[in-house]
């Protein structure tokens, strides 16, 4: 018998990214074209003219003219040069839980009581939001173990900021000066960072040889100075903190409370709750743990849940079910009136989209399903740590032997000190083969970092995929470096040339500041600030870059 | 048997076992062995029971939705920071793409047409504020301006920010909790109606001032005529203007940088982002390409660089040093996850209408403002405010009777939101409440709050 005339595939995907060449928006320009046709009042040319010198514009803004297919086409061919996470094994973006975002839930956020609501309509007229967002507090009550939840930071990073800023009013509420944070080098930069915006001094623990702090580590940087402890666990290694109600009592014991970061909750849904280990804090990620899309880096959703006392400094409003409607049905009123509130971190109530879209993907799970979601993710974790483990030169550093939660922060180490390739230039690689990788938030205190998280969303043999490639690119380290080194050859692009334009003299952030450095465009010198005499040094960080 | 749920493929038994004997453990309890019992969660969660049907679950949320209604059953004048305009059917078209709408953080090389359509966000802004640096967007508008006087406190080294003209209370609170380690804000300079005493700012500006901040249109609806004056005053002592401006108005309006203004901030909920109950904001914030303001921005810049490749475009993160991500709380305020899809669709926004369409866009909103102040300055029994100032898209009535709640209530009756109730939130101007207008407001609508304003007056003075 002859040979199948379809010969089988390789083992690993043979991808290559579309590449359309596509020139910037502002090359598509062409004199007199337009994209859409705004009403036309006639009385618009007789009020623009009637506006005084230097409230009207005088110069036309130097926007493009396109044509409406032409605008659709380019923003296309830009969607086709996105590896979204709908077209990838999307387990590279570790500590970003790129699970699967439902496509029904899309559906109800361009339902018009969604998407054409105004904020300040009659309470009456959006009863229906209200319900789903009383419910899905409840619903995060009963998985956290908290009191209370607000649903208005527009993502993690605004979250930490809420409950920082709660913090900051429980204790001024009770006259204490508190001016340290304590957080730790493995939980999201933004603990450190909004608590030194919010005028925190910042203590930072390390990881003891089990990769999290030691408990005795904390317990002497705590002191009636310390306003929080701002912590996360598991931390991006995944490895689980068993003492971690312990690190709760003893910050309760200096009177400070204790902040539980739940970006990594997926693993934990069902099994152990902040309120349980004593946190008075937390939050969550509606956009990682409660699969609203990351929409290209948001918006996002975070909420923050609070134990009992510190439910008085909730942004506000909140929402309250009032006594039933003369229908019968439970009827939902905003309260502002919250006196010891921190007010509002954000216009109005917090990203609705994502509060319906978590609430819908809940309800389709149940308390079984988030079971299943978080046993399956830990079995992904452990599956693919399992598999990675076997590629030379690659290890999982702390506690070896230990199971993991969510994720797993790699190190290459062993194969950059054996080839020179980093855990950067396996990133892009990586590309090459249709995923995405990640290393590690900075500083890399793991050395030749790799986050991978695989949520429960992947099949085992996408999670063997995804090993397929991370062995092939070690492999390829060893036996022919410079086809890692040159990477990406499959991608839209070819390797950005380094320090060519990533410093002031250089640099573009737009296409106007291009044309001005780059083409010599002369422009008018505006009036602007000069530093006065009293003003401080400026004193600028050395350049790092990103990755 | 319990069905496998679709979102959890490896829930399936037969493969569940495959992993677990690979991993070398008997059960998936023994992948939680570092979790002391004295932790785990007696029992099964306190939630319901799933809708694990897709048929059902559509049921369920869309019966809940519908409980509720939106603008589109109303004639709508409510803004106060959230705008009802018309979103072109192509922003949702791409924004709703799934490869744009699910990627997240890749780097140029995976997500080249995300950085691109980012950057060309960025250098459209650019275009209508006339000025080089716009970042990815941030938050909200509260977010932008808070970030915009905390940076002018770490630049001059002082701590008075000087607030002129009418600002939402929520977002004053905002800016002032958020910025307070660096500045402290002073309102100066308002009159009893909410106009702008120039003078009387003028005269506040000291060798102490670290800022001045105005927003054009105001929360009140009102242009400011004296950008150019109070940035030359601001200059003399060494003080930055930071001005939040809507980019919607800057078809027509002149760009705040154009009168010396040093940061702009604001909110693109105008630029093709639904209301969403409040939900669509993002924040942008732009300065001069001057090293010293671009190093204070905390939010990512995105950066056009060359590839090896002739003719090719990448993108970089610039100045990457500054952020929190590179240095925690050595960096620049914080920055995370904001708005990067509100971006990309202002970006798709402004690329559709361009400079004619903008300043049509502008010039209508301009007219309509206009027609509705003449149209409501007629209806007795109330007082429009400042009627002879500039306004863009809203304007303050106050009833000479009071009761604004129940005036609201009996044109909501009507099918008309007819404003937003300023009483409790801007005392000053008494009983009163904020009328907004956009594009989408037709003159006949107007027409109709106005005789709607007309009758309940009249029918409330008889009583």
């Amino acid at each position: 018998m002859s040979a199948e005339p379809i010969a089988p595939k390789p083992a690993l995907r043979r991808f290559h990214q579309a590449s359309w060449d596509e020139p910037l928006l502002f090359e598509l320009s062409g004199e007199g074209q337009r994209g859409v046709l705004p009403p036309l009042d006639p009385a618009a040319e007789e009020a623009v003219r009637a506006l005084p010198a230097g409230v009207r514009r005088e110069r036309r803004p130097a926007l493009p003219e396109i044509g409406q297919a032409q605008v659709l086409q380019h923003y296309l061919r830009l969607s086709q040069e996105t590896l979204g996470a709908d077209l990838n094994v999307d387990v590279g973006q570790g500590t970003c839980t790129m699970k699967y975002s439902p496509k029904v839930n899309d559906s109800f956020v361009r339902m018009p009581e969604v998407s054409e609501a105004h904020p300040l309509q009659p309470v009456e007229t959006v009863q229906g939001i209200l319900e789903i967002m009383h419910t899905l507090e409840r619903w995060l009550c009963a998985i956290s173990g908290m009191e209370r939840f607000t649903f208005q930071p527009g993502a993690g990073s605004a979250a930490i900021y809420t409950n920082l800023r709660m913090i900051q009013a429980y204790h001024a509420d009770r006259g204490e000066e508190r001016d340290e944070i304590v957080t730790t080098i493995f939980s999201h930069p933004s603990n450190a960072a909004c608590a030194a915006t919010l005028g925190y001094k910042v203590i930072t623990l390390y990881p003891g040889e089990k990769g999290y702090p030691d408990l005795e580590a904390l317990r002497s940087v705590l002191s009636e100075r310390t306003a929080a402890l701002m912590i996360t666990n598991p931390e991006d290694t995944g490895i689980f903190n068993p003492q971690i109600d312990e690190f709760v009592r003893a910050t309760h014991r200096v009177g400070a409370l204790a902040c539980y970061d739940q970006a990594n909750a997926n693993g934990i849904l069902g099994i152990t709750r902040a309120r349980d280990a004593g946190f008075d804090l937390c939050h969550f990620n509606l956009h990682k743990t409660f699969s609203t899309p990351h929409a290209g880096g948001g918006p996002a959703a975070g909420a923050c849940g609070v134990s009992a006392d510190l439910v008085p400094y909730l942004p506000r409003p909140t929402v309250e079910r009032a006594a039933d409607g003369a229908d019968g049905r439970a009827r939902f009123v905003l309260d502002d009136d919250r006196p010891l509130s921190v007010g509002k971190v954000r216009p109005f109530y917090g990203v609705t989209a994502n509060i319906v879209r978590a609430f819908a993907w809940i309800a389709s799970l149940g308390a079984n399903g988030l079971d299943q979601v978080a046993r399956t993710a830990v079995l992904n974790n452990n599956y693919l740590m399992t598999r990675l483990l076997e590629v030379p030169g690659v290890e999982a550093p702390y506690s070896p032997g230990t199971r993991r939660i969510e994720q797993v922060r790699y190190s290459w180490r062993e194969l950059t000190d054996a080839t020179g390739i980093t855990s950067a230039d396996i990133g892009e690689r990586a590309a090459d083969f249709g995923v995405h990788y990640w290393t590690s938030h900075h500083p890399y205190v793991v050395p030749e970092p790799a986050t991978i998280e695989p949520a429960e969303s992947y099949t085992k043999a996408e999670l063997d995929e995804f090993v397929g490639i991370l062995a092939q690119i070690a492999h390829e380290a060893r036996t022919s470096p410079e086809v890692v080194r040159d990477a990406p050859h499959a991608s839209t692009i070819h390797r950005v040339r380094p320090g060519e334009m990533d410093r002031p003299e250089t640099w573009a952030p737009t296409w106007r500041a291009y044309r001005a450095k780059h083409r010599g465009e002369q422009r008018p010198e505006p009036e602007r600030w000069v530093p006065g005499a009293d003003s401080p040094p400026r004193v600028h960080r050395e350049p790092a870059t990103h990755r | 048997m319990a069905r496998v749920h679709p979102y959890v493929p490896n829930s399936a038994p037969g493969v569940r076992r495959e992993m677990l004997d690979a991993i070398g453990v008997a059960s998936d309890e023994d992948l939680y062995e570092a979790v002391p019992a004295r932790l785990r969660l007696a029992g099964p969660l306190d939630l319901p029971a799933g809708i694990d049907s897709e048929a059902e679950l559509v049921r369920h949320v869309r019966g809940l939705l519908r409980r509720g209604a939106s603008t589109e059953d109303f004639v709508s004048f409510l803004g106060a920071g959230a705008f009802r305009h018309h979103v072109p059917s192509v922003c949702d078209e791409v924004n709703g793409r799934a490869e744009f709408l699910t990627a997240y953080a890749g780097e140029t090389y995976e997500e080249h047409g995300r950085h691109q359509a980012l950057f060309e966000y960025c250098s459209l802004m650019a275009e209508l504020l006339e000025m080089d640096v716009v970042t990815v967007p941030t938050y909200d508008g509260f977010q932008a301006a808070s970030t915009a006087v905390s940076m002018t406190g770490r630049l001059t080294g002082r701590r008075e920010v000087l607030v002129v003209g009418a600002v939402d209370p929520d977002k004053l609170e905002r800016m002032a909790t958020y910025s307070a380690a660096t500045v402290d804000l002073r309102p100066v300079g308002s009159r009893q109606d909410g106009t702008v005493d120039v003078d009387a700012v003028l005269a506040e500006i000291t060798g102490r001032t670290a800022a001045v901040y105005l927003e054009t249109p105001d929360f009140l609806g009102r242009v400011n005529a004296h950008v150019g004056a109070i940035a030359r005053a601001a200059h003399a002592q060494g003080a930055l203007l930071v001005v939040s401006a809507d980019p919607i108005s800057l078809g027509v309006l002149q760009p705040p940088a154009a009168a010396g203004a040093d940061i702009v901030c604001g909110d693109i909920q105008s630029l093709g982002i639904h209301l969403q109950f409040g939900g669509g904001h993002g924040g942008y914030l732009a300065v001069h390409d001057d090293v010293d303001l671009v190093m204070e921005l905390p939010s990512r810049l995105i950066g056009l660089a060359p590839t090896v490749v002739d003719g090719e475009l990448g993108f970089i993160d610039l100045a990457y040093e500054r952020t929190s991500l590179a240095a925690r709380d050595e960096g620049v305020e914080w920055v995370g996850t904001a708005a990067a899809l509100w971006g990309l669709t202002a970006g798709v926004f402004l690329a559709l209408h361009g400079p004619d369409g903008m300043a049509e866009l502008g010039g209508t909103v301009l007219a309509r403002t206009r027609y509705a102040i003449e149209r409501l300055r007629g209806v007795p029994g109330l007082t429009v405010l400042a009627p002879d100032e500039v306004h863009f898209r809203e304007l303050v009535v106050r009833l000479d009777s009071g009761d604004v709640g129940g005036v609201l209530a009996r044109l909501a009756d009507q099918g008309i939101l007819g404003g937003v109730d300023l009483t409790r939130r801007v005392p000053d101007l008494g009983e009163s409440f904020l009328v907004c207008v956009t594009e989408l407001t037709s003159r006949e609508e107007i027409d109709l709050l106005a005789a709607a304003l007309t009758q309940v007056l009249a029918e409330g003075a008889a009583a």
